[in-house]
């Protein structure tokens, strides 16, 4: 079965017919266009499909397109502004919390997610805030280095 | 005017220039790459071990509707691999399965779900055989050949005794042997494996875009397995989400969905899930070794003895080579002269394995290092000053004739040293925390390819156009290692030029020049002295545009970057200006860059394989690992690792460093909790909760040291950096393990159920031994 999905997309209202059981990733993937909501695993285990959902991250491969109805959901190609990037894309670029990119996206909206409640983490808090995304490349201490990045520009006012 | 100087990053920390690709989504992965009527490819595959093929029944899936093409072993009867002596595989099973999960049919749906449910529909009849699920029980003389051509499952054996081993140990004061197991690792990247495949009925022609580190051997492999002439195929190369070794050969996955594509005469994607990326394999094989070293009471190496059994998997791959490097690595970081080693590789019915980061290098590496260490204790010696007594006196060259030039190992370990604080807190810290100490060592680019064709090892052309860009071609696959931007950095170096100037094209075999893949950390070294190449000729050809216009000899112009000039009070002329005078003769500018390795660097022919090792520049590793152990539940805490790494000249600061982290912390996922179990020949723990990478919260702060040997051939003096610093974590572990609690742990992965038991094993003893003593 199919039903109308209505959500806030990237701060737009958008309109679309989804099956019952399409997932949150598959929507943003397949049927929107958005790519950069990555999966990276069979279901629940590595982080890189985070999005927010109403500012919060949320694993989009576990959750239902149909359950985001008239919520707000912001993948990463809602961040940046007038085509520069936001604070936490800068941090990752910058300090280099991305090699490969593919875990890249879900790490920065885990980020993103964590700043919102957390402008200030500590090292831990910041551990304790992507514990549950996984990079096989870095070895995280870069990842943590370009979340401290960040916090700081924000709290500088130098980028939102 | 005069203030105008030429731009220089080489040394600098610099951002990856597709990085703003990467942090706003915009970077596009194979699975990414949508289009309207793309099939969808599924992979059927065995659900046994061992058995020969008698039926495999399609008809059901192909009467489904919605199901364009489905494809068996019988419509291929092509082998595959990288190593021209060993290619046993092929894309679709026929005759025989060798391991579970090996592919035996695929169908290209109008969608997924279709696809699915037509795997369900196949059905296969099989005899089965005895699987062997262990490297002993494969080579046992009764068992049943996996391949034909290999009886006994020997894939390949290797043996060399360079110097008398038995002199070697009569001289020593200690001699001590030990035992080594190390599991079998997953590269387990975050990328899973994917392709689309892209017929053009019309023309006869494929494009695939493959998640691969070598778009080149991808493109033989599929005029293989297709029987189409090389020229009708093309290989992109998309952004690609890690390798770590699983991608450095052809995988099924692409040659798969080449074939359903012709078959369908449409375009097909396979998105592979995370459990077929597993069982696809290509991991680090499961290891056993003896070692035997003879160690003189002034810490000189007298001899070392090394027996070492790989599990090689239902396939070769890499297999030769993997067992190969494991031997000529024993040299070419420390000074030994009497070596005797003994290789087998076993085939077995497990997934094939492959070039795991480090390759061939790691499990040896542990071996030696954690005896080594256990030794200078019993000898009573520190740790350090027993690598410190066996340093190599380079420029040299070793026994098994392996060429060594730059060598700051020496420098690394005095770096771990100081920053540790070793001699202060070494034996000194609380209980239950401890100290070790390990060193390791790896090749930039291995000096002879897989594939000899007898052309440069790199070609890199220069495109220089009205507009003043300078286009980089390069086959050279950034895989996330930082290629693409070392490439630019370098050529904008040579230049003077700011990088924006530089833009680069990768990864499409119809623009760039074929490049061997990004393996054996052999990119900065070799193509990186490919693009040096190519920007001095592009430097001579605007010099001598700029001479002409200023009507100097070449000689007299000096070129500042932006500014070309004739003279200290010469105005000058600017790039652009340059540039179009450039263009006067020729047109659009390409220049050409190639680079080789010198027949010095080849390795030896003192036994079969000895070329294997051989590279112009080895790069070294020293780490001091800080652990906490509780003895209460096993649990280990790494707490800090210093680590420095010899990468002869660090062009990118940022990247050396991040790559430097991400090999150690590999390293510690293989020690302390990465292993490939399997029952009955499936693969347990393909998923990434049971395959227990660390996490963010398990993962130590690691401190970085650069080590700048400046190595006589490499890129402005740079070595390899993204591979040597991955082995010595792990004995470097087990030490500081040693040094907390007193128990070696010759077994790998250190879990804490190994830790725990080790000690109430002791607990045990001590109260058995102190009788009256317990509680």
């Amino acid at each position: 079965m199919a039903r109308i999905l209505e959500l806030i997309l990237n701060g737009r209202r958008r309109v679309d017919a989804v099956p019952d059981n399409l997932l949150l990733l598959d929507y943003l993937r397949e049927i929107v266009g958005l790519t950069g909501t990555k999966t990276g695993c069979d279901g629940g285990e590595c982080g890189a499909c985070t999005v927010l959902v109403d500012d919060v991250p949320r694993l989009s491969c576990l959750t239902l397109a149909a359950s985001v109805q008239g919520h707000r959901v912001d993948t990463v190609e809602s961040l940046g502004h007038d085509g520069t990037l936001s604070a936490v894309q800068r941090g990752f670029h910058e300090k280099l919390g991305s090699q490969c990119g593919y875990c890249t996206p879900g790490y920065i909206m885990a980020s993103v997610g964590l700043l919102r409640r957390n402008p200030h983490p500590s090292d831990d808090e910041i551990r304790e805030g992507l514990g549950s995304n996984i990079c096989r490349c870095t070895g995280y201490v870069k990842i943590i280095e370009a979340v401290k990045y960040a916090a700081e520009l924000q709290s500088a006012g130098v980028a939102p | 005017m005069n203030e105008i100087a030429p731009t220089h990053t080489i040394g600098a920390y610099v951002p990856m220039v597709d990085g703003p690709e990467k942090v706003s989504g915009r970077a596009k992965y194979t699975a990414d790459i949508l289009q309207p009527g793309l099939l969808a490819g599924r992979i059927f595959r065995s659900p046994y071990s061992h058995a020969e093929i008698l039926d495999v029944d399609v008809s059901a899936a192909q009467k489904l509707p919605g199901v364009i093409a489905v494809v068996t072993g019988a419509d291929c009867d092509k082998t595959f691999g990288v190593l021209p002596i060993a290619r046993t595989e092929h894309p679709l099973a026929r005759d025989r399965v060798r391991y579970r999960g090996e592919p035996v049919a695929a169908v290209a749906a109008i969608d997924d779900a279709t696809a699915r449910e037509a795997l369900r529909r196949i059905r296969m009849t099989v005899r089965e055989l005895p699987a062997y699920y262990d490297a002993k029980e494969a080579l046992s003389p009764e068992a049943v050949a996996l391949h034909a051509h290999k009886p006994g499952n020997l894939e390949r054996d290797v043996f060399f005794e360079l110097g008398n081993v038995e002199a070697g140990f009569a001289e020593a004061d200690l001699v001590r042997e030990g035992t080594y197991n190390c599991a079998e690792v997953c590269q387990n990247q975050m990328e899973m494996h994917a392709a689309i495949a892209e017929y053009d009925a019309v023309r006869d022609r494929m494009a695939v875009h493959a998640s691969t580190q070598v778009p080149y051997y991808v493109h033989l492999m599929l005029a293989r397995v297709l029987d189409m002439d090389m020229s009708r195929i093309r290989v992109i190369k998309p952004h690609v989400g890690g390798g770590f070794g699983c991608r450095t050969e052809t995988l099924n996955v692409e040659l798969i969905a080449a074939l359903l594509a012709r078959k369908a005469r449409s375009s097909v994607r396979i998105m592979t899930t995370r459990e077929e990326t597993f069982i696809t394999h290509r991991g680090r094989p499961e290891t056993d070794i003896r070692l035997k070293i003879g160690l003189r009471r002034d810490g000189r190496i007298t001899a070392v003895e090394c027996e070492c059994d790989q599990r090689g998997g239902a396939h070769s791959g890499y297999g030769v080579v993997t067992i190969l490097y494991a031997g000529s690595m024993l040299y070419a970081i420390y000074d030994l002269h009497h070596v005797k080693y003994i290789g087998r590789r076993a085939l077995t019915n497990t997934p094939p394995c492959g070039a795991f980061r480090g390759h061939g290098t790691v499990n040896i590496r542990f071996a030696f290092e954690s005896l080594l260490d256990q030794m200078a204790q019993e000898i009573g010696l520190d740790p350090i000053a027993v690598r410190r007594a066996n340093y190599l006196n380079a420029p040299t060259f070793t026994d098994n004739d392996l060429m060594v030039n730059s060598y700051g190992l020496p420098e690394c370990v005095d770096w771990v040293e100081r920053a540790s604080h070793w001699r202060a807190r070494k034996g000194r810290l609380p209980k239950g925390k401890g100290l070790g100490f390990a060193c390791s060592h790896y090749i930039s680019g291995a000096s002879k390819p897989v594939n000899w064709t007898g052309e440069p090892h790199a070609t890199v052309k220069l495109k220089l156009d009205f507009d003043g860009s300078i286009v980089l071609l390069t086959g050279a696959a950034e895989i996330g290692q930082g290629s693409s931007t070392v490439l630019v950095q370098t050529v904008a170096e040579v230049l003077g030029l700011d990088l924006a100037r530089v833009r680069i094209v990768t990864g499409d075999s119809d623009v760039v020049p074929k490049d061997n893949g990004s393996y054996s950390s052999r990119v900065t070294f070799m193509v990186g002295n490919a693009a040096i190449e190519a920007a001095q000729n592009l430097k001579r050809v605007l010099v001598a545009a700029a001479a002409r216009k200023l009507e100097a000899t070449p000689d007299d112009v000096e070129c500042l970057g932006e500014l070309y000039r004739a003279g200290a009070q010469d105005k000058g002329l600017t790039f652009d200006e340059v540039v179009i005078e450039a263009l006067k003769d020729t047109g659009t500018i390409t220049v050409t860059g190639n680079y080789s390795t010198i027949p010095e660097s080849h390795g030896g022919k003192k036994y079969r394989g000895a070329a294997i090792g051989g590279t112009m520049g080895y790069s070294y590793s020293a780490q001091v690992v800080e652990v906490s152990v509780d003895e209460e539940t096993g649990v280990i805490t790494v707490d800090k690792v210093w680590v420095a790494h010899d990468c002869g000249k660090a062009l990118n600061r940022l990247t050396v460093e991040g790559q430097v982290q991400g090999s150690v912390w590999m390293g510690m996922g293989q020690a302390m909790s990465e292993e490939a179990g399997y029952h009955d020949g499936l693969m347990l723990m393909a998923n990434m909760l049971d395959y227990r990478v660390p996490t963010i919260q398990d993962s130590p702060p690691i401190e970085v040291g650069i080590v700048e040997s400046n190595d006589p051939h490499g890129p402005f003096g740079a070595k390899e950096a993204g591979e040597g610093s991955l082995a010595a974590f792990l004995p470097a572990l087990t030490n500081a393990i040693a040094d907390a609690i007193g128990i070696r742990f010759n077994d790998l992965p250190v879990t804490p159920d190994r830790v725990f038991e080790a000690i109430e094993k002791r607990q045990r003893a001590r109260r058995h031994g102190t009788k009256g003593n317990s509680a």
